[in-house]
């Protein structure tokens, strides 16, 4: 495949009658407050050898139709009260799933139908070795002896490229990594060479590098058996990459159905024009050197934007040098320490005023406990941190207290950052009240003003968090953070958890904010794409490591470390003609953190590529 | 307003039905009733079944079980909710400071509790009732006492756990002092726990008591207590079970009734639940 023939097109043209197709799917659940109808009336098809992707933002019904299928949806309590699902059997015969009985679905499901789940680390039995997972199906479903499904087991973890399989059938999943778990999990959907495979989100739990193999081994998987695939996903730019049809859904209806390069380059219904242009895109911003605002259409943000303030003055605002942060390991009868995780090595970087730096890097690289050691919330081990010409770390409780004024974090849970039993009001009132910093008659201006910054509605002051959306209690902690006229905030993931649309909208309020307060932002993201939107300077961490740090054009146009470079090649990219997925993709697994007691790493050594350029070289 | 509808269902109406019949009757029955009542003997109608005479029976010294179980509510109702209070005057800070700031203090303080632990809870009460004396004060401070290991087990464990949630941190470095965290941030998040195991702890106060009272220590005779009734009927159980099932059913609609209050009221204090 090359990167830019419209996909598959080997495929589409042997595609036969569909494996499976819906008609006017309609689902229900009944809850105390009432009928919440999740699917209203939903009809699409699936032909073999075909890759359809169901699109849309939580709440839109795409897992509710994923779980039908498999008629799991009635152990969560839901009902298939209309349509049909036709199903084509080996045979040439045709069941409609909506009305079998229990009896015929158990031996269509994991048989006929394979399912991938998001979540590799718990949709394995922890208590069961890799060949019992695997070998469960088999024996169910087919007749072969203990011996052959053994045989067909390997044959599987071979088939997902598992390194090391024998292996592999005796460990448990707890010894297995994030990937290979998923890996597992698709050789089990798979063990029966089923007809229709049904993947719910499977790489959103993944690092990217992860994401990627996980994809281009479905793709593969895809062509090798013929199976007509289900993708589901809220992610365009996976879309991009592995779509041959796109079905969109909003709130339990399809918006708008067709082949991927339509949907696009030319989508027709505003709701999917506003899902596209909310995307940020690896790539769309080279040339520029500054921060821009995504095009949320309809959206007040975009309308006063004021790109001028988004440039910096170039006065060091954050400096850390040298920060080492380490968590002990116990061990042994006595639980003395016996390791140390290296979660942050030697980090050193600058912060200007109003500027947005950004620290990249996959799970476990030690980014977020960078942004809590600058915090103090875990404490560092050694290093400095100037802020506003305050040393952070050698302030005694009381001060380190006052110091935090200036400094705030916005978490990525907006779900467990508020506290459930406070009203909005109080919450965001609350560092006002313990830095003292304004009377209780001012009080009340202050958080209307900061409400109308955030662009939340007054009438939400005596709300509970739990009455608001993800969205908008992000607001609420972003508004708590910034009370305070905090010179640097942050933000700890702060959009990851929040659907494209409001994500965008979100990181929009930040960039006004900025331009408007002279906010700096930490911005820690795992996201390539929301980096290059929203920051001026990166910092790639890898291992603990800054690996490669430099101004957003220098790390997006001319990356120089290898693991920059794997990281980048890594994004899906949301452009259906530029598949950067391609066959089955593999990177070095990273190594562990974990050191003995007294261990000394290296001294980090940087090259310098072009001013404010700098690579590690060891 | 919306506080009160949210006691407006079944659950809630019959469990402060049941809680408030029981404090009324705990309250007025010994002002309405002469104590003699219940300790008045008549060896002629012994282990009597109910009739119009003894309403709900008589128990093996002929004594009238409707008196006994009325004049013993407050015995009981208030050994239990004093000891239960007690334990949560003391289990509460212990298990809030221990799960809050963890560590050494944490250490400390749970390695006691564990000391107390060790010894089963009515065992502990014995010696502390046997050693203090037996009255009814000190068989509240015994039960209390004896009680309040794990109650500071569970706070510590639930602070333990919302003290790492987001929101704490967050308030923290929005400048919070550990008093303020502990009070408005911790504290409410664990109160459905304490709300819940503290209505059951009343239901378990009420048999300790008895065990006590059995074992001499608790409640003297002739005063009657529901444990008391309880422990003595064990030996008539075949010939005359209404001694038994008499103050059993006072005890299990009382915890019964306490259950379905304390569930609604955690419900109420939860903004989270729809009214």
């Amino acid at each position: 495949m090359n990167n830019t023939s419209p996909p598959n097109s080997e495929n589409s043209l042997k595609i036969e009658e569909p494996v499976i197709s819906l008609d006017h799917l309609r689902v229900e659940f009944e809850t105390d407050g009432g009928t919440v109808v999740a699917v209203n009336d939903i009809s699409f098809k699936v032909s073999a050898g075909e890759t359809v992707c169901l699109v849309g933002e939580s709440g839109s019904g795409k897992s509710v139709t994923s779980l039908s299928l498999m008629r799991l949806v009635e152990f969560g309590g839901g009902k298939i009260t209309g349509g049909s699902m036709l199903l084509a059997r080996e045979g040439n015969e045709t069941v409609d799933l909506a009305e079998v009985g229990t009896s015929t679905m158990r031996s269509i499901r994991g048989n006929e139908i394979g399912m991938i789940f998001q979540e590799p680390m718990t949709s394995l039995n922890p208590v069961f070795t890799i060949e019992r997972q695997l070998t469960d199906g088999l024996r169910l479903h087919t007749n072969l002896s203990a011996n052959e499904t053994r045989e067909k087991a390997l044959e599987l973890l071979k088939e997902v490229r598992i390194p090391d399989p024998e292996k592999r059938l005796r460990q448990y999943p707890h010894e297995l990594s994030g990937g290979m778990r998923q890996r597992v999990v698709i050789a089990m959907a798979m063990a029966c060479r089923p007809r229709l495979l049904i993947a719910d989100e499977p790489t959103t739990a993944l690092d990217v590098t992860i994401q990627a193999e996980i994809l281009s081994l479905i793709n593969r998987l895809k062509r090798e058996t013929g199976m007509a695939v289900l993708f589901i996903t809220h992610d365009m730019a996976v879309v991009a990459q592995m779509a041959d049809r796109v079905v969109v859904m909003y709130q339990g209806n399809l918006i708008e159905e067709g082949t991927v390069e339509n949907i696009f380059a030319a989508p027709k219904e505003d709701y999917t024009k506003a899902l596209l242009a909310a995307v940020p895109r690896l790539g769309q911003m080279s040339g520029t050197t500054l921060p821009k605002l995504l095009d949320v259409p309809g959206s007040p943000a975009t309308a006063k934007a004021a790109p001028k303030a988004l440039e910096i003055d170039g006065t060091p605002l954050l400096e850390v040098k040298n920060l080492v942060t380490r968590f002990p390991v116990y061990g042994g009868i006595f639980r003395r320490k016996v390791a140390n995780v290296h979660a942050v090595e030697n980090v050193s970087f600058t912060i200007n005023r109003g500027e947005t730096m950004a620290l990249v890097g996959e799970s476990g690289c030690g980014k977020s406990s960078c942004g809590r050691s600058i915090l103090r919330l875990v404490e560092p081990e050694s290093g400095e941190i100037i802020l506003n010409d305050k040393k952070i770390l050698s302030l005694s409780e009381r001060d380190l207290r006052s110091a935090r004024r200036d400094m705030q974090m916005v978490f990525q849970d907006p779900f467990a950052s508020l506290n459930p039993y406070m009203r909005l009001r109080e919450q965001v009132a609350e560092p006002l009240n313990n830095f003292g910093l304004a009377s209780k008659s001012e009080i009340d201006d202050i958080i209307r003003d900061i409400f109308e910054k955030v662009e939340l509605p007054l009438s939400f002051l005596r709300r509970f968090p739990h009455e608001l959306s993800g969205g908008q209690r992000q607001r609420v902690a972003i508004a708590r953070a910034i009370v305070v006229n905090p010179s640097l905030v942050i933000t700890d993931e702060a959009v990851s958890a929040l659907d494209v649309s409001v994500q965008a909208q979100v990181l929009n309020l930040m960039m006004s904010l900025q331009a408007e307060l002279g906010l700096s932002y930490l911005f820690i993201s795992h996201d390539m794409a929301v980096v290059e939107r929203v920051s001026h300077k990166v910092g790639v961490m890898y291992l603990g490591r800054l690996v490669e740090v430099g101004s957003r054009s220098q790390i997006f146009e001319n990356p120089q470390h290898e693991y920059t470079r794997a990281l980048m090649a890594a994004v899906p990219i949301a452009d259906p003609n530029k598949r950067n997925i391609s066959n089955d993709m593999s990177f070095k697994p990273i190594p562990s953190p974990v050191f003995p007691v007294g261990h000394i790493p290296e001294e980090p050594e940087y090259e310098q590529v072009e001013p404010g350029h700098l690579i590690l070289r060891n | 307003m919306s506080v009160f509808k949210k006691f407006l269902n079944f659950k809630g109406l019959t469990g402060m039905v049941l809680v408030f019949c029981v404090v009324l009757i705990a309250i007025f029955a010994p002002l309405l009733i002469p104590p003699e009542f219940a300790t008045r003997m008549d060896m002629r109608a012994r282990l009597a079944p109910p009739d119009m005479a003894h309403w709900l029976g008589t128990d093996q010294l002929g004594r009238d079980l409707f008196y006994r179980v009325m004049l013993g509510a407050r015995t009981s109702i208030g050994i239990a909710t004093s000891a239960v209070l007690m334990s949560l005057i003391i289990g509460l800070p212990l298990g809030l400071i221990s799960g809050y700031f963890g560590g050494r203090t944490d250490n400390i303080l749970m390695r006691l509790v564990d000391t107390l632990l060790s010894f089963p809870a009515l065992l502990l009460a014995l010696v502390i009732s046997a050693v203090l004396g037996p009255n009814l004060q000190n068989t509240i401070i015994a039960i209390g006492v004896a009680f309040t290991p794990y109650l500071a087990r569970l706070i510590r464990g639930e602070a333990l756990r919302v003290s790492q949630m987001p929101y704490v941190e967050a308030a923290k470095s929005s400048g919070a002092t550990n008093i303020r965290l502990i009070i408005s941030h911790v504290l409410p998040n664990i109160m459905p726990v304490v709300i819940v195991q503290s209505t059951i702890s009343l239901a378990f106060a009420i048999l300790a008591e008895a065990g006590l009272s059995f074992l001499g220590l608790g409640t003297q005779p002739p005063e009657a207590s529901w444990g008391l009734m309880i422990q003595a009927s064990r030996d008539y159980l075949d010939r005359a079970p209404w001694t038994a099932l008499v103050p059993g059913t006072a005890v299990a609609l009382t915890v019964l009734g306490l259950n379905m209050f304390g569930d609604v009221l955690r419900d109420v204090l939860d903004p989270r639940s729809k009214s």
